[in-house]
């Protein structure tokens, strides 16, 4: 109950824009509009004699629910109606379920019962839950099995203890022959074991035939599954090209045996390599069978397919799934984004496959902006000498666009083609020296960057260009196209002798005004031309010199130092100014243009990661071609072992579906005779099988079906006390005598409700248990509480505080501290209130809405924002009741003034470069005993700080990043361990203070 | 997979959350809100944005962005189809997917929710199913529910889920027996400066709307098959009849459902049906720009080009205009700088054209870039690839069917650059 005047709170904040429109919402009632205070209604309503009139507060209640009002107060009410006695309104116990999902005659109960029984997250009903779960695995319906392969992800998140016991559910369900199963429990396979491949093996060769009938989405989760199996299981089919493209390795190989070097293990290698590749016929079987899915419907499907043949496929069958990708982009713009992405990088390794459908890719003027950079970035990669003239002819279009980020996009790809096809180079310059004289700024900054580039390839033709930019300087702000343009002159200042030296004097003037990137290039060319032309230049390099000796920023300090040391000769000068020539002019090599998508391909395509280039929760790696292949026959499946459901089910469909989708052939006659001994198997095995699938349509079968049940559950059910039994049976009489209903239809009426039931009384819970999202994720740790006002001092009211790490809604610069009231007190305290705030300057602090009454007894929990600057100086203030003050303060932990940014490793790396010396701290430690495991010290680092993790590869380090919360300064800290308990902690933060602080507080944190 | 679904209105309010496993705070959306204010665009959110626990997938449609939270990894394009079909599913049941219709229907929303979803992995998303599960609100329901507090939940076992043919309802009567099928194609160009093609494309599908009763076995064969370069199928047409006969066979669902989609390949010449010619201009020093606009049918083999719509954004620099059309009204939105035309019909012997001028703002330099032009078009009657239906046969029942089939042409992405 704790969040919930928090919520409260978040609705008064809401109430003003959404309120209004849900006046005419009828399922939240005309008349009862949702302000807190009418949950009074909904209780009468509940609490009436009229089920009418509960059903009516239900909807309601979910109503609410859907739109995230907290209806946590009203659980106890809804809870009272447990022990309602019309069916319709009250859910039963668990093994109730439990009772149905195994007895029902009717399949759709029996699985409706498990899909309740499971959707009910409590731990201590694991063990019925498990116990449901094995007996619907072996239930004669594929679609009970197929409900209890949905359910085993379930108990998995629930109890992850369960592993072993749940593998060997998935084992059995595995082997099941039916398409309504294959899907679902390949997604547990992928939930709870991705790891154990081993189990596939048999049931491959089943999967690969069932996979055309199974549903869209079962689909999607075998194919990728199917993927990383191949790539364990089979040989390259590519292996011999790549041999061909690394001739010299060949070579190397080849002479090796010519002269009969006798190394063995490396002949045997090179056997295998050299044997002419025959491609496994099981891994024929998975791309003739996954080839008809490209002409699905469902993209995430068609998506999943193209992934397989681009991984799995040899190159010259590749080719087929260009098509089909193409025609996803006439989808959704959404379905557009990822395939382009997808699409970016199949282009650099496979140009050919999309060569032809280069002009699918021309973009539109009404294509999102996003969409139109990932429509350049595919014609880049398919730009070659034949199609550069057509592509550079739609580029010259593009570059008249509105759109200006998509322009500079446009010059960038400019540069990039200008870059890998010699032949056009000069026509890219051309046109890119005709930008420069555009209109807008963006579009000139961004041409010079890219000229920059494409100048530094073959500066000596081109001084004129040189001088066409300098003139620039006059005019284009843009701090990197500056900083570009000087740096340029500097480089070949050679080539433009009269001009540099008039450059430097007019930037000498602005020096002061410039921006820190333009400022080192202004010191890079002064530099350069007083090595070059000193005679001109010797004064105004001193000037600028002792310009920068006083600027603010401590780097370009540092640079002018240097600079001065290296260059200017004194009689201490060292040994290194004898090389500041070759050390400022030496030749640069040109930057080589790449797309971002290059080596994209290691993450297997279509998935998250891929898409976000950074490796996702869950992602399992795809692995690397087998040397050589692993014994085949593991996938041999002897006898054909037909369960006897599946072979049930198979009857069924003879006789229901004459045109048969999926063409498996071969199980026709034998199948048939050998189902009737199954069959009374089954007969011996459950009384209830025996009724005929569609039994139930009478009435008089309907009473004895519920006596029959009613009894069987009094006889199985012996733990269960009598009253219960009495009150069961109270409840099946209800049915068949109140209602005029079929008997199972009503069943599973009821049970469905009693599932949606279930599953919002679980929300309701939810809502009012966990507080913080966060918390429920396994990073984070519990939030620690402090102490604002104790019992005592407080004279009965007890504050405390604790930093909820969320964002403060309000504004973003403020640290959200939640704080929870308690009246100890016999009387209500009332106006509870912050007064008059003492705080450092700068600070700012948001109040909390005042609380107008707490009750004796009560907890009430408020979030106020404060903005505490960056730094852990205390904000004072005092809370008012309406008879007392008391002066409180609130001192946060350094680790409280961040917030969680996401990163990628290379961003990280990035990013840490450029804040190293003072800005790096460094600590070794010994990590305490209890801190054992990466596990354990991430869990540690992220409840001293708000930070969250880098992903990263390596076992023995571990990252984090965020930023601050004010300022919004880089926090990135690195834990590395290293043998025997030992470790060292980097913060690199440019805020130097909460640095040293961040590291004292982790290396308390660990060394605990 | 899944794990909650938010739903935001254009304004950045929250007004309907899911949850499938546990309950996640709607504060995760402030890292969606965040992106969506850099964006420009509505239409440029990245689909899908990184958080520090999480990750969000989002898809806008009809002006609500549907926000899924996924916790782990999982193919974007699975989510993002699958939001799609939901958004589809609303559809089909309310009429219309806007925020005022989820609101009345919230009961029934979160009903579609429940089944669609099972602790997030889509369990019954196939709109036969679902509508044997929850029944389509109607006004005469509601009443009823109103009063004896009975709910939109089926009444009758779903079996359609255990059926192998899972997309078809089973018992399904009807008095007439019909079925249609919609060919529409829809051209794809880009035309240049000078009215060359530079890209044309035709994608068509067969959307086919069939009240039959019982289980009927269709087949529906074309006359010119090969035109068709690339197909993709409604689930329930036959891959094997059509690689080896190319016939379409199926069981069809019943009611409406798009039955194929497919591109015509690009190697045929595609007919271009209408041409425009243009003249606008911008003269460097003058605040005056010229404009004129006219627009003509070629290749459409007699049938008229109607429901003509010309839009085009015009620079920024422009204030406004002053145009006189030979038919139809045209608009200019000063802030958007959108000028749409709404022809009508194109009469060939006197072709419609729009010609004027616009008033630039003073003292501003001449824009640089000129305005693209989008057409919009049908042609009833006809289908510019030449596609033909040859013969619609059916099996498996006993009675004779009313069938009909019907023949149109759009204009897909159609611009003109000037």
């Amino acid at each position: 109950m704790s969040s919930s005047s928090a919520f409260n709170d978040e609705k008064g904040g809401s109430s003003s824009v959404g309120e209004p429109e849900y006046g005419h919402d009828p399922a939240s009632g005309g008349i009862f509009s949702s302000d807190y205070k009418r949950h009074d209604d909904l209780k009468e309503m509940l609490d009436s004699n009229k089920d009418s009139l509960k059903l009516e507060a239900m909807k309601r209640i979910v109503a609410m629910i859907a739109r995230g009002k907290n209806a946590s107060d009203l659980f106890p009410a809804v809870v009272k109606n447990v022990a309602c006695k019309n069916i319709e309104v009250s859910p039963p116990r668990p093994s109730r379920y439990r009772d149905i999902s195994q007895t029902d005659p009717n399949q759709l109960i029996r699985a409706s019962a498990l899909r309740v029984l499971s959707s009910i997250r409590v731990t201590i009903i694991v063990p019925i839950m498990m116990l449901a779960i094995k007996e619907a695995a072996s239930d004669m319906s594929p679609y009970v099995r197929k409900t209890a392969a949905h359910a085993i992800p379930k108990l998995y998140s629930l109890d992850p203890d369960q592993k072993d016991q749940l593998i060997e559910v998935i084992e059995k369900l595995l082997a099941d022959k039916t398409t309504l199963v294959a899907g679902s429990v390949v997604m547990a396979f992928e939930e709870v074991c991705p790891e154990r491949i081993d189990l596939i093996h048999k049931n491959y060769r089943k999967l690969c035939n069932l996979l055309i009938d199974v549903e869209e989405w079962g689909q999607v989760v075998i194919i990728n599954m199917l993927t990383r199996y191949a790539r364990t299981q089979f040989l390259n089919p590519n292996a011999n090209e790549s041999l061909l493209e690394e001739g010299g390795e060949k070579t190397f190989y080849g002479s090796d045996e010519e002269e009969g070097k006798e190394d063995k293990v490396e002949a045997a290698a090179l056997v295998v390599k050299r044997k002419p590749y025959v491609m496994d016929p099981d891994h024929r079987l998975l791309l003739r069978n996954t080839k008809p899915l490209l002409q699905s419907r469902n993209a995430a499907v068609v998506m999943a397919v193209a992934q397989l043949y681009f991984h799995l496929a040899p190159k010259a069958e590749v080719g087929v799934i260009a098509k089909a990708l193409v025609r996803l982009m006439r989808s959704h713009s959404e379905v557009q984004y990822v395939v382009l992405q997808n699409v970016a990088t199949m282009t650099i390794k496979r140009r050919g496959m999309f060569e032809p459908y280069l002009k699918s890719f021309y973009i539109r003027s009404t294509d999102p902006t996003q969409i139109k950079v990932l429509k350049l970035e595919v014609l880049t990669n398919l730009a070659n000498e034949t199609n550069i003239s057509t592509i550079l002819r739609e580029f010259q279009t593009y570059i008249k666009s509105m759109d200006k980020d998509f322009v500079a996009a446009t010059i960038q790809a400019i540069g990039r083609c200008a870059t890998n096809i010699g032949e056009v180079r000069d026509t890219c310059l051309n046109g890119l020296v005709q930008l420069l004289s555009n209109r807008d700024e963006l579009v000139v900054a961004e041409s010079v960057v890219v000229i920059k580039k494409l100048l530094q390839m073959q500066p000596e033709k081109h001084s004129d260009i040189i001088k066409h930019m300098a003139k620039l300087t006059d005019n284009i702000q843009v701090p990197m196209a500056r900083a570009s343009i000087l740096w340029l002159i500097g480089e070949y200042c050679e080539h433009v002798p009269k001009i540099a030296p008039d450059v430097l004097r007019k930037m000498a003037k602005s020096f002061t005004n410039e921006e820190d990137i333009v400022k080192l290039q202004i010191l890079n060319l002064a530099a350069k031309l007083y090595l070059t032309n000193s005679k001109q230049t010797k004064l105004l390099t001193q000037y600028v010199l002792n310009l920068a000796k006083y600027d603010q920023n401590y780097d370009i300090r540092d640079r002018a130092r240097f600079i001065r040391q290296l260059i200017v000769p004194t009689d201490k000068s060292g040994a290194l100014s004898k090389y500041a020539k070759k050390l400022f002019l030496a030749l640069k090599p040109a930057p080589v243009l790449e797309s971002p998508f290059k080596d994209r391909d290691h993450f297997q395509l279509g998935s998250l990661s891929h898409l976000l280039n950074a490796k996702a929760g869950g992602y399992q790696e795809l692995p690397d071609w087998p040397e050589s292949a692993p014994d085949p026959s593991v996938r041999n499946v002897e006898v054909p072992e037909w369960t006897k459901c599946s072979s049930r089910e198979k009857r069924k469909e003879k006789k229901v579906e004459k045109p048969f989708y999926s063409d498996s052939e071969g199980e026709s006659g034998p199948t048939e005779s050998a189902d009737s001994g199954n069959h009374t198997e089954e007969q011996k095995k459950s009384t209830k099988s025996k009724e005929p699938k569609d039994r139930s349509d009478s009435e008089s079968e309907d009473e004895e079906e519920s006596s029959t049940e009613s009894s069987e559950s009094e006889s199985e059910e012996e733990s269960e006390s009598d009253t219960d039994a009495k009150k069961k049976k109270k409840v099946l009489l209800s049915i068949s005598i109140n209602h005029t209903l079929q008997g199972t239809s009503l069943r599973y009426y009821i049970l469905k409700k009693w599932r949606i039931y279930v599953s919002f009384c679980v929300a309701l819970l939810l809502k009012c248990s966990f507080p913080s999202p966060q918390a429920a994720s396994p990073t984070c740790g519990p939030l620690k509480t402090y102490e604002l006002l104790h019992r005592i001092t407080g004279e009965g009211l007890a504050v405390t505080y604790c930093f909820s790490r969320r964002p403060f809604t309000g504004d973003p610069h403020m640290v959200s501290v939640q704080i929870q009231f308690t009246n100890n007190t016999e009387v209500e305290a009332r106006s509870l209130r912050v007064l008059e705030p003492k705080l450092q300057s700068g600070m700012r602090i948001a109040e909390f809405p005042e609380i107008d009454v707490l009750p004796p007894g009560e907890i009430s929990t408020v979030v106020m924002g404060i903005d505490f600057c960056d730094s852990t100086q205390a904000a004072n203030f005092q809370l008012c009741t309406h008879t007392k003050k008391f002066f409180v303060t609130i001192q946060p932990p350094v680790g409280e003034l961040m917030m969680p940014i996401f990163m990628t490793e290379n961003e990280f790396k990035k990013e840490q470069g450029q804040l190293m010396g003072m800005n790096e701290i460094t600590e070794k430690l010994t990590l305490g005993e209890g801190c054992r495991g990466d596990h354990v010290i991430i869990q540690r680092v992220i409840s001293t700080a708000n930070l969250s993790r880098v992903p990263c590869g390596s076992a023995m380090e571990c990252r984090f990043a965020g930023k601050t919360v004010t300022s919004g300064s880089l926090v990135l800290v690195t834990v590395v361990t290293k043998e025997e308990r030992a470790a060292q902690v980097t913060v690199n933060c440019e805020k130097m203070l909460i640095g040293t602080m961040l590291v004292k507080d982790i290396l308390q944190a660990l060394s605990q | 997979m899944i794990h909650s679904l938010f739903l935001v209105n254009s304004s950045g309010d929250i007004f309907l959350e899911k949850h499938w496993k546990s309950v996640v705070s709607r504060s995760v959306c402030d890292y969606f809100f965040e992106a969506q204010e850099r964006a420009s665009e509505p239409e440029n959110v990245p689909p899908v944005i990184p958080t520090p626990h999480h990750y969000l997938i989002s898809v806008l449609r009809h002006r609500i962005y549907f926000v899924a939270v996924i916790q782990s990894e999982v193919p974007p394009l699975f989510v993002i189809e699958f939001l799609h079909r939901v958004v589809d599913t609303f559809q089909d049941y309310f009429g219309v997917c806007t925020e005022a219709a989820i609101k009345d229907n919230v009961v029934v929303v979160y009903e579609l929710l429940e089944e669609m979803l099972d602790n997030g992995f889509p369990l019954a998303t196939e709109s036969n199913i679902l509508k044997e599960l929850i029944k389509p609100p109607t006004i005469l329901r509601t009443v009823v529910n109103t009063i004896t507090g009975s709910t939109n939940v089926g009444e009758q076992l779903p079996t359609g889920q255990l059926s192998v043919v899972p997309w078809r309802r089973t018992g399904v009567k009807y008095t007439n027996n019909e079925a249609y099928f919609d060919v529409v194609e829809e051209i794809d160009a880009i035309i240049d400066k000078s009215g060359s093609t530079i890209t044309a494309e035709i994608q068509g599908v067969i959307d086919a709307c069939v009240k039959l009763s019982g289980m009927p076995d269709l087949t529906l064969s074309f006359m010119n098959p090969r035109l068709l370069d690339d197909v993709s199928f409604h689930p329930c047409v036959r891959f094997k009849r059509w690689e080896a006969e190319r016939i379409l066979s199926f069981i069809p669902p019943d009611g409406n459902f798009r039955l194929l989609s497919y591109h015509v390949s690009s190697q045929n010449l595609v007919a271009i049906p209408v041409y425009v010619k243009h003249n606008i201009t911008f003269r460097e020093g003058s605040s005056q720009g010229r404009f004129e606009l006219t627009l003509g049918p070629k290749q459409t083999m007699g049938k008229a080009v109607e429901s003509v719509l010309v839009s085009s954004q015009l620079p920024r620099g422009v204030l406004n205009v002053n145009l006189n059309p030979s038919q139809g009204t045209y608009t200019f939105d000063p802030v958007t700088k959108l000028l749409s035309w709404d022809v009508g019909k194109i009469n060939p012997q006197k072709l419609p054209s729009l010609k004027g001028s616009m008033s630039l703002q003073a003292g501003a330099s001449k824009p640089d870039e000129n305005p693209t032009i989008n057409i919009q078009f049908k042609i009833q009657q006809m289908a510019i690839s030449g596609l033909k239906v040859n013969r619609l046969d059916m099996y498996g029942e006993k009675y004779k069917p009313f069938k009909g089939i019907k023949y149109m042409t759009k204009a897909g992405k159609f611009q003109v650059r000037t």
